[in-house]
């Protein structure tokens, strides 16, 4: 007998299709001090030029700035494939003085998103939900420094159990091979310290081939990852133009491993672990924050530090979780509550309709 | 007179170099053997009453006016015939009588009749200046990792800080600005310096930098107190210790948008009680281009807050000093500086810098960052200015403030109760 063919292994196929029909959208948000060449980084990464319309504040009229939240979104599309990304840059961190709980906006507007989906996944109409919510951060630390400065541990430690943190070192170029290396190994040291949960690449399955087991940990070797960006195609005579930047003493290449891990980045943020990346948020992280938030409402008056969720480690000087005003919350709950009870109701009262209309014609037909 | 001798070779050219001399201002034609012999006469002359001149630069700054009165030249009547050397010398301080014609000016290398010999002090201070050898304080400040203790070993060319870039060591950063000043004596062709390096870790690496600049400032008070007491001091010393800071060197990021914050905040207080030089940290980060428009748009924004960076304008003394300064001001700096105490091979000459895949970033190269050209202007050229500056107009703002706040009396004991003159409040440079 020959064996019979069922067919789902097409449904990959299927997936796909639907995916690129309906499209992805990611949001990454980038963090750090000004002038570390995140926006070059962006553009490079997604060759774009999202930054073009950006006017840059003196240096005066900083001193009184604080942290904004901005949003830029784009739609790329290549082979078919539509990605609708939306960038969130956090222009005004760092800049001033006194840089102290600067950081707060930043932690706000992330569980705004989150709030948002919670409330758009208990409403009734789930067909088309928004995800807005932020799906990796790549935070850029200074090279010109010696590992996190005290600002970068407090910031990250605000935010590494909201978000997927991928810490990055901007502007590589200012080191040397063996100065990245020594930076690379203080900063992860340094993180382990601090018991700052960077996202982790999950490690690939033993049935990879090995060269993908093998890029896989260079890769995994390389975090943080030193980056170069730019815009600009520099056209040395003899060789083919590339993207890099021009000095006195050599010229940079972007996407040249030996000079910086730029194409590690783009590998891994674009190519292989964006769609890990919004599993993460909404497994672990919005998981995480929702069960927090649910839980402090089951037990209402009660603000049990303690019955967070176990996946948050915020210091002791930490900020109370800004969340929907309890009453808001019950409110919405009862309503919907309410919808649902109604709803029911009317349902009964159609089946109790249903039976009636049958029985009736049961009588009519025995007639 | 005697036989030529190949000895007297200079001499002879001297003689030539007099004759011509003597046919220009001179409209009268001259005997070739009466000239020849009034020259060689004059030159020996010369030759018995003034040492040679050993450095050409002396007699370029030297105390007489550059164009002098024309010094007596001989007149072609009044010049007996001499003989004898000794008879020659004791015609030197007399002045001669004024020829009809006007003279040009004296060349300057020339040892004509009527020289005195002033120009020599210069001789004498830097014979003065290598025994008793002299202090310099240069502090740097600027965040932590911008490259400020390497930067300072390859201007000294020394290991004069101790440089925390080992990443093995544990490197805490201090919670509070720390001031720390280490000392070292530091020789060169006889002339012996004290170099003090004040390095100040803690500077703007915390999250709340405010008033981060206030123990810089309250230091550099100190220093100026110190040697104040020591001044007022009946009883002082021959040389009092100069611990005053004569130098800042401020390091800025290389961010390539503008200046920060923290940066505008410590050159505003700062600026009017030391001399700031900004610097701009790393500057192998950016390309020519940007490097151009990031100073640009600090010298503006230094500009548009009244920020004067030394070399400050209101103290340029004289036209030269102003048109030298106005260039390295307005073109110049801040410099962009890249520091190394690596060597490297590049053509075959071993040279300081920073080897990357792409590239060797030769620190001593004009074409790959301006570190020579602050090695220049702090060291070779405005070194002497600096401690000047310090001396003159910063320290005397301080002493005046002093003086007013303790009621015009010099602070401090030693006094023995007796009481100075006030001292009358001097309007400062430097108006606060």
């Amino acid at each position: 007998m020959d064996k019979e063919y069922v067919g789902f292994a097409a449904l990959p196929n299927q997936l796909h299709r639907k995916s690129v029909k309906k499209g992805f959208d990611f949001t990454l948000m980038v963090a750090g001090e000004s002038g570390l060449g995140k926006s070059t980084l962006i553009n490079s990464l997604f060759l774009t030029n999202l930054y073009e319309d950006r006017q840059l504040p003196e240096a005066s009229a900083r001193l009184t700035r604080t942290l904004t939240i901005e949003r830029r979104g784009v739609e790329i599309e290549e082979g078919g494939i539509k990605v609708k990304l939306t960038v969130v840059d956090t222009p005004g961190f760092g800049d001033s003085v006194d840089c102290s709980d600067c950081w707060l906006p930043v932690v706000r507007f992330i569980e705004e998103q989150f709030e948002q989906y919670l409330r758009d996944e208990s409403g009734l109409n789930r067909k088309n939900i928004q995800d807005s919510r932020v799906h990796c951060c790549l935070y850029f630390i200074s090279p010109f420094g010696r590992g996190l400065r005290p600002l970068d541990v407090a910031f990250l430690r605000a935010v590494h159990e909201k978000v997927n943190i991928i810490p990055v070192i901007g502007k590589a170029d200012a080191l040397m091979p063996k100065e990245t290396q020594a930076l690379k190994q203080k900063i992860r040291d340094q993180l382990k310290e601090e018991e700052i949960n960077i996202y982790q690449f999950p490690d690939c399955d033993s049935d990879e081939d090995e060269d993908f087991k093998r890029q896989d940990a260079e890769m995994k070797e390389s975090i943080p990852f030193a980056v170069i960006g730019s815009c600009e195609v520099v056209r040395d005579g003899g060789t083919r133009p590339v993207r890099g930047r021009r000095y006195s003493w050599g010229t940079v290449e972007v996407e040249n491993p030996h000079h910086c891990d730029f194409l590690n980045l783009r590998r891994m943020l674009v190519q292989t672990h964006l769609q890990d990346l919004k599993e993460v948020t909404h497994d672990l992280l919005y998981e995480g924050y929702r069960a927090s938030c649910l839980q402090s409402l089951a037990r209402p008056g009660a603000r049990d530090r303690t019955s967070r969720s176990k996946l948050s480690r915020q210091s002791a000087t930490e900020i109370p979780l800004p969340m929907l005003p309890l009453a808001e919350t019950e409110k919405l709950i009862r309503e919907k509550d309410e919808e649902l009870r109604r709803m029911q109701e009317m349902l009964e009262k159609m089946q109790a309709q249903m039976q009636q209309s049958q029985t009736q014609g049961e009588q009519s037909d025995t007639l | 007179m005697g036989k030529l001798r190949l000895r007297q070779i200079p001499d002879q050219l001297k003689v030539i170099e007099l004759i011509i001399q003597k046919r220009g201002p001179e409209s009268g034609p001259l005997t070739q053997g009466s000239a020849y012999a009034r020259a060689r006469a004059e030159a020996r002359r010369a030759r018995a009453t003034s040492p040679p001149p050993r450095d050409s630069r002396a007699h370029r700054r030297s105390l007489l006016p550059r164009s002098p009165a024309p010094r007596p030249r001989p007149s072609l009547e009044g010049l007996p015939e001499a003989r004898t050397d000794a008879a020659m010398s004791e015609l030197v301080p007399e002045p001669r009588p004024k020829p009809a014609v006007p003279m040009k000016p004296v060349s300057i290398n020339s040892n004509l009749l009527g020289y005195i010999g002033i120009d020599t002090i210069i001789e004498q201070m830097r014979k003065k200046t290598m025994k008793t050898g002299f202090d310099f304080n240069i502090m740097v400040v600027g965040q932590s990792g911008l490259g400020k203790s390497t930067l300072v070993n390859t201007l000294f060319k020394s290991q004069v800080s101790r440089k925390a870039s080992s990443w093995n060591r544990e490197e805490k950063i201090p919670k509070t600005v720390e001031i720390k000043a280490i000392g070292h004596v530091i020789e060169e062709g006889g002339v012996k310096m004290k170099l003090t390096v004040i390095d100040t870790p803690g500077f703007g690496d915390q999250i709340n930098n405010e008033n981060c600049w206030e123990p810089i400032e309250k230091y550099i008070n100190e220093q100026y107190e110190k040697f104040l007491k020591e001044e007022v001091n009946i009883a002082r010393k021959k040389r009092i210790p100069d611990t005053r800071v004569h130098c800042c060197l401020y390091f800025i990021s290389p961010t390539g948008h503008s200046l920060r914050p923290l940066d505008l905040e410590f050159m505003k207080h700062l600026s009017k009680v030391v001399n700031i030089i900004p610097v701009i940290a790393k500057a192998d980060t950016m390309t020519l281009e940007e490097k151009s428009e990031f100073k640009q748009r600090v010298r503006k924004e230094l500009e548009v807050n009244g920020i004067e960076f030394y070399p400050q304008k209101e103290f340029d003394e004289d036209l030269e000093d102003k048109t030298e300064n106005d260039k390295i001001r307005q073109e110049s700096m801040p410099f962009a500086v890249v520091g190394s105490d690596k060597e490297y091979q590049v053509n075959g000459k071993r040279v300081l810098g920073r080897k990357t895949p792409w590239g060797i970033i030769e620190v001593e190269n004009l074409n790959h960052c301006e570190f020579a050209l602050l090695r220049d202007f702090v060291i070779r050229t405005h070194l002497q200015d600096l401690k000047e500056v310090t001396h003159n107009i910063h320290y005397e703002t301080y002493r005046a403030k002093r003086l007013n706040d303790n009621g015009g009396l010099p602070p401090g004991e030693g006094l023995l109760g007796t009481v100075l003159p006030p001292v009358p409040a001097t309007p400062c440079p430097t108006a606060e």
